[in-house]
Formats: structure tokens, sequence, C-alpha cells
């Protein structure tokens, strides 16, 4: 099954590489991953989508704990949570019938026409995978150019949270 | 406030970590730092042949004292010869710091000369790494290292320090940390109260329990509490490879070493257990054989101090992650509190039935191979003769293959720290440069280091190392002209297609090889003089001896299990198996 894994390390140079080399090492994939400083700019908070069962969730996260840069682990699967991912996608749209669909298209997933020419609409969307994934294939009769997703983000539902 | 170069810091920082003895090469971006060395006595250099021995020594100083070693390499080629090192105390948990140098941080990326990423090299195979960038860091990440590396499960930590950092005439205040502390890094002590008491429980309702230990107890310096435990229950004890030591060897209760090639009694017992109380051990593919055939009455109780080496290849019915020696001694006092005991009808009837497995096809109760006689020099026997000469009293070094299963079969080790092998990485060369360790650490005690002339091929250089730095080792060298283990399986394996694994005669004369370096070579051919020889070389206290002992081509080393089988499915010998 999916697992959001939800990560809060030291921001110093070579924490992410032991991250994504730990993967590799152990031989888990890595599905999506996005990083960023957080609020304190000692952290960085890092999110990663991977595949497993229980076993193999539990290695993950007991091997992420074990980097020493590595602050809180935590795998959002196993309780409520809310994923979003941020996808731009650049669609050809020289046809005005294509314009219209697709405008209307974008309204119903609640997304944004960002930017305009002649021969393209930037289509910005944010949600969860599946909605994205859904978006796509709702577009793609009418030729996708270029897609650009930001991998998961996730955070915990309620009072839950991670800092430090 | 004390002014100094980074050169300098580094050097005094180790002093201040309680660094007595460093195992290094110099090379062009270690030269400030060598400089620096020059100029101080309090931190002892041993210069090596090879890198890969710097850290193998180390090492060997580690296993042997519990302190941290120590070794100082230059960048480049330097850094890489000291990776197999450094993944050798990697896999066995022995804390290390291995300081490199790095070009300057102006020529990182720029494929400078003598440059490698040696956080990025190192990465998979170590506790951690740090790249020092300014001289006012290299203080308290000197201090981290050593703390990292000696606490929690303890591990081998890179220092990588560009030249331009440890520049002579940039100095800037000398401050080391009184402590350490990191909020990311906080390892874990005390097992959890409640799970132990549960532990206790399961553990004195057993019928047929076994002790597992391992190198966990060794590191952890646990021995007193594990006899105490062992002996308050009256519970057979058997030991990993790493662990070989941490229960006394002659004790009564020690059924020997289990796995691959444990004894018949101690992987029968897991077998048919009913309870396996494994500690600071972590189930790994050596020991288990088939994990869907393992075990399959047990309830398994495991200790460990790193959680991720619990319910990793075998699930534990009770986890416990604490050090070996907290959670034993917690187990001890709540075992003396309790008023339940041992149900002792079913540990005599347990007992019964492991003696019986011992007289049976015990390698202790009766010789299970053909003893040496004249020019056939049986293997066992000669580690049964070095048993003899050193009284048992040896800290025993080993290198990889056949010879390092005979020794850990029948050089019985009483005490912890004592065997010093390179158990998860399997490191050929490893022995000599961990015997110069062990001999450093023990001036006064006999270090003997048994290898074969595959191994001691790998870093036969460090003879000339035993010369200059005065490290009177003795190596017992098992010649069987062939890479014995390698052989053993193409034998059992592959219709005895010997794929590159005889030497012909090729093999150097290793007598003249030790004289050629000073040392006093011996060459046995008979058994007959096996003992006076082995007692005349273990009698030249500040010389290095050589003892190359031509064995039997033919032997193998049995018990093995059967591969695909369960922990009991031996071979005991060529033609017979469980």
């Amino acid at each position: 099954m999916k697992r959001i894994i939800s990560i809060l390390l030291e921001n110093e140079s070579g924490a992410l590489s032991r991250v994504v080399g730990l993967f590799a090492q152990r031989g888990y994939n890595i599905d999506t991953l996005t990083v960023a400083p957080t609020d304190d700019d000692t952290l960085s908070r890092l999110t990663l989508t991977t595949q497993g069962d229980d076993h193999m969730a539990e290695q993950i996260v007991k091997q992420l704990h074990k980097l020493i840069d590595t602050i809180k682990v935590v795998d959002l699967t196993v309780g409520p949570h809310i994923e979003r991912e941020l996808m731009l996608v650049k669609i050809k749209a020289t046809d005005n019938g294509v314009r219209t669909e697709l405008k209307s298209c974008v309204e119903i997933f609640r997304g944004h026409i960002i930017d305009v020419t002649p021969a393209t609409y930037t289509v910005q969307l944010a949600g969860d995978s599946d909605k994205l994934d859904a978006f796509i294939e709702a577009v793609r009769e009418m030729g996708i150019m270029e897609v650009v997703r930001s991998g998961v983000s996730g955070i915990s539902r309620g009072d839950k949270f991670l800092r430090v | 406030m004390e002014l100094l170069s980074g050169g300098d810091i580094v050097i005094r920082a180790l002093k201040d970590a309680g660094v007595k003895n460093v195992w290094g090469y110099p090379g062009g971006a270690a030269l400030h730092i060598y400089d620096a060395l020059y100029r101080q006595d309090d931190v002892y250099h041993l210069l090596v042949r090879h890198e890969q021995a710097a850290v193998h020594a180390a090492d060997g100083f580690s296993r042997a004292t519990g302190e941290v070693g120590t070794a100082l390499v230059t960048s480049g080629p330097g850094a890489t010869n000291a990776i197999t090192g450094i993944a050798t105390a990697y896999m066995d948990s022995i804390p290390l710091v291995v300081i490199s140098g790095q070009v300057p941080l102006t020529k990182i990326g720029q494929d400078a000369f003598q440059e490698t990423d040696m956080v990025g090299v190192s990465r998979p195979i170590v506790k951690h790494s740090f790249l020092v960038t300014r001289a006012e860091d290299i203080a308290e990440t000197i201090a981290k290292a050593y703390y990292i590396a000696s606490t929690g499960r303890p591990g081998p930590v890179v220092v990588d320090i560009p030249k331009d950092v440890t520049d002579p005439s940039h100095k800037v205040p000398y401050i080391y940390p009184r402590e350490v502390k990191m909020r990311s890094y906080q390892p874990t002590d005390k097992g959890h109260r409640g799970q132990i008491k549960r532990a206790v429980k399961i553990l004195i309702g057993a019928k047929r329990p076994i002790i597992y230990a391992g190198g966990g107890v060794v590191i952890d310096n646990a021995s007193e509490q594990l006899i105490a435990l062992a002996k308050a229950l009256n519970y057979p004890v058997t030991n990993t490879l790493m662990g070989l030591g941490c229960y006394p060897g002659t004790d009564p209760q020690y059924l020997g070493m289990l796995g691959m090639h444990g004894t018949f009694e101690a992987n029968s017992a897991m077998h048919h257990a009913d309870v396996i109380f494994a500690i600071g051990a972590r189930f790994d593919d050596r020991v288990t054989n088939d994990l869907d055939k393992f075990c399959p009455h047990a309830t398994i109780i495991h200790v460990d101090v790193d959680p991720t080496s619990v319910s990793k290849n075998i699930e534990a019915h009770i986890p416990i992650v604490g050090t070996c020696t907290s959670v034993l001694e917690e187990m001890l006092a709540i075992n003396k509190d309790l008023d339940i005991k041992p149900d002792t009808d079913a540990i005599a009837e347990w007992w019964t039935q492991l003696d019986q497995w011992r007289a049976d096809k015990g390698i202790y109760t009766a010789s299970r191979y053909e003893e040496s006689s004249g020019s056939c020099i049986k293997p066992q026997d000669v580690i049964k003769m070095l048993y003899k000469v050193t009284n048992g009293e040896a800290i025993v070094t080993s290198d990889v293959g056949q010879h390092q299963m005979f020794a850990a079969q029948y050089y019985l080790f009483d005490k912890p720290r004592t065997w010093i092998n390179s158990g998860g990485l399997g490191t050929m060369g490893f022995g000599l440069p961990a015997a110069m360790g062990c001999q450093l650490a023990f001036p006064d005690k006999d270090v003997a280091c048994v290898t074969g002339e595959g191994s001691i091929q790998m870093n036969i250089q460090e003879l000339s190392t035993c010369s200059q730095h005065k490290l009177p080792v003795k190596i017992i060298n098992l010649n069987n002209a062939a890479l014995g283990m390698v052989r053993q399986w193409q034998d059992m394996n592959y219709s005895s297609r010997y794929s590159e694994s005889v030497y012909e005669d090729s093999l150097p004369d290793f007598v003249k090889l030790a004289e050629a370096y000073g040392h006093v070579g011996m060459k046995i051919t008979h058994i007959d003089e096996l003992e006076t020889k082995m007692r005349e070389c273990f009698a030249m206290k500040d010389r290095v001896v050589f003892m190359d002992i031509d064995i039997d081509r033919s032997e193998h080393v049995y018990p093995m299990q059967r591969p695909g089988g369960s922990m009991n499915d031996l071979w005991l010998n060529k033609t017979e198996s469980t």
C-alpha cells in the first residue's frame, strides 16, 4: 500500500542524500519526494511516498530514525491525514472548442489557468494524487505538452503535529 | 583564549577526546595535520603500510579494549583505501573515528588531484560523517564524532577535513566542548520496564529455553550480567560468531557457537526451543538458515540497542530496545523479586536432551574428524594446540575462511574481547592489522593471528609495521595452498571444479618472507613438531613469529547447515547429515 512518510531533519548539507541513499541501500523505492526548510530554518521537512506492507513501513521508519540527522519520523498513513500535491500542466490549446472544454474542466477540478498563449494553456492544480491523476486522464485527449508534479506534501489531521 | 591552527586543533581535540594512539598514513591533503602531530607528544601515531590496515588496526584496538579506535588518512586513494576497513567496522558495530584529509574547499568539485567525495563514498557504511568547512568547527565536530561512534549502537564516523581548513597560518580560538548534546541523536539506554517484566515471566515459564547471545553483549560489556542470569536460571547458552567469549566457552552450560558452522547441540537446542532469549544478536542469515523454517516452536524475546535490528529478519514476540547491560540488570532484579521460579523438572529434562545431543554428535565430546598423523596435520588440531600452548588466554584474531571457523569452534574463549574477527563483512586481510591493534593495547599478552595463506597475503605488508612499532604478534598460518572455504563450497556444490581457488606452486616461502621483514619464520610439516615449535614461538615474547603450518588440504569445516533447511539441518561430515 501507499505510504506517506514525513521527516523532520536537520537542515544541513548531506542530510537529504543520507535519506535518499538509505532508500537505495535498503532496496526501497521512493515514488515522490518533497523537501524544504520549515519556519525554523535549521530544520527541513521532508515528505516522501513509497509502497510497502506494515513490516516494511516499520523498518523504513526505524531506519530513517536511525539516521543521525533525522529528528522525527512518522508514517502519516497510519492515522487520519491530509495530502496535497501541486501540478502544472501545459496543454495544447489552438482550437476554440478545446479552449472552452479545457476551461470548464479546470473549473470542475478547481484548478487555475495561470498562463495563456495563442497555442497553449498552462493549468495549476492542487489536490491529492488521485485527483491530479484524474485530471490528467480528463485532458489527455486534448494534447498534454508537459506535466510537472511537486510530489506529495502531507500533514496529519487534528491535534497531532510534528515539531521539535 | 588560546589560538590554534586547524591542524593543531585536530590533534589537540584528539587528545581531549582521550585518544592516545592513531593509526595512519600521511599524504598531501593531511600534511598540515601530520605537521601538528610531529610537534607534540600526547598522541602516538603508528605508520602502517596501507590505509586499509590502519583502519583494521584501529578496529582491533577498539575490539580488544572497548575504546574508540582512531585512524588518519589522506584524501583520494588514502580515503578509498580506508573504505574496506570502515565497512568492516560498520558491519560489526565497532566504534571508530576515521579522519580523512580532503582537497582544499576551493578545489572541491574540480576533480582536483587526489580528490574523492569521501562523505559520499563512505555514506552507506558509516554511522555518520562530517565535512568540516571551518577551523572553528573542528573541535566540536571531533567531539561529536567520538560521542556518536561510542554511544547507542556503536559504529564508524568519518570526519573529512579539507586542507585549507587546517592551514597553519590561520589561527582561531580553541574550545573543546565539555559535553555533547544533539537534538537529533538521543540513543536509547534503558528498555521498557513492562516489557522486561513480561520477558522475565516468559523466560521463567520456559520448558526448553535457550539464551542466544551475540556481539552486542561483548560491545556493551554485559558478560557478567549475562553469566549471572544464565546461572540463576540454569539455562543453556549459545554464542554467535561475534559473541564468542561473552559467555565462557568452557562453562558446562555453554553449548558452543550456533549457525552455519555451529554445533549440533546449539542448533538443535535453538530449533526445539520453546523460548529463545536473544540478546545483542541480530538473527543474521548465517545463523537462521531458511527463515520460514526457523525455530517453529519458539516464543522470541529480543533485546537490542538498535530498534532496526528488532523484528528485521525474525518477528520478536517480546521486543525490548535497550542496552544489554541495563536490560540484563533489570531482568536480574525482577527475577530476584518474583516468587515464580523455573520449572526445575522441565529444565532437568531439557538438559538430559541437550547432553544427549552433545554426546551423540557434539564436537567437544569426541573428535568428529580423523586426527592428525605424520605429515597430515589437521587444522582443528592446530587450533587445539594453540589453545593448549597459550592456556586459552591469548587474544586470537582471525582472517576469513575455514581457519576462522576452526578457530571459532576449537579455541574456547572464556573472556569477551579475546576473539577478534570480521564477522559481518567477512574481510580477508583483517587478521594481521587487527592483531597489531590488540598487541598495542595489551603489550604483555599473547596475540595470535590465525590466518590462511590466502588471507594473510591481503595485508602481509604490515609485517613491516610490526617491525617499526615493535608489535610482536604471532602468526599461525594454516596453509592448505588453496582458498579453503571456497574450495569446500566447490567440493559441495560444484563437483570439485576448483575454479581459481588453488595457488599451485605460486606461494611464497613464508619463512624467508618473515625473515626478510626481520622476523622469525617457522615451517611445520609434521604433527610431532607442532607443540615444540609452537611453544618456541610463544616463548619469543618480543619477536614476530610467522608459523607456516602445512595442513591437510582436503579438510572441510563441519558441522555445516544445509542451505534451505532449518537450523538443525546439518552436514556433520563429508558423508553424514542430520
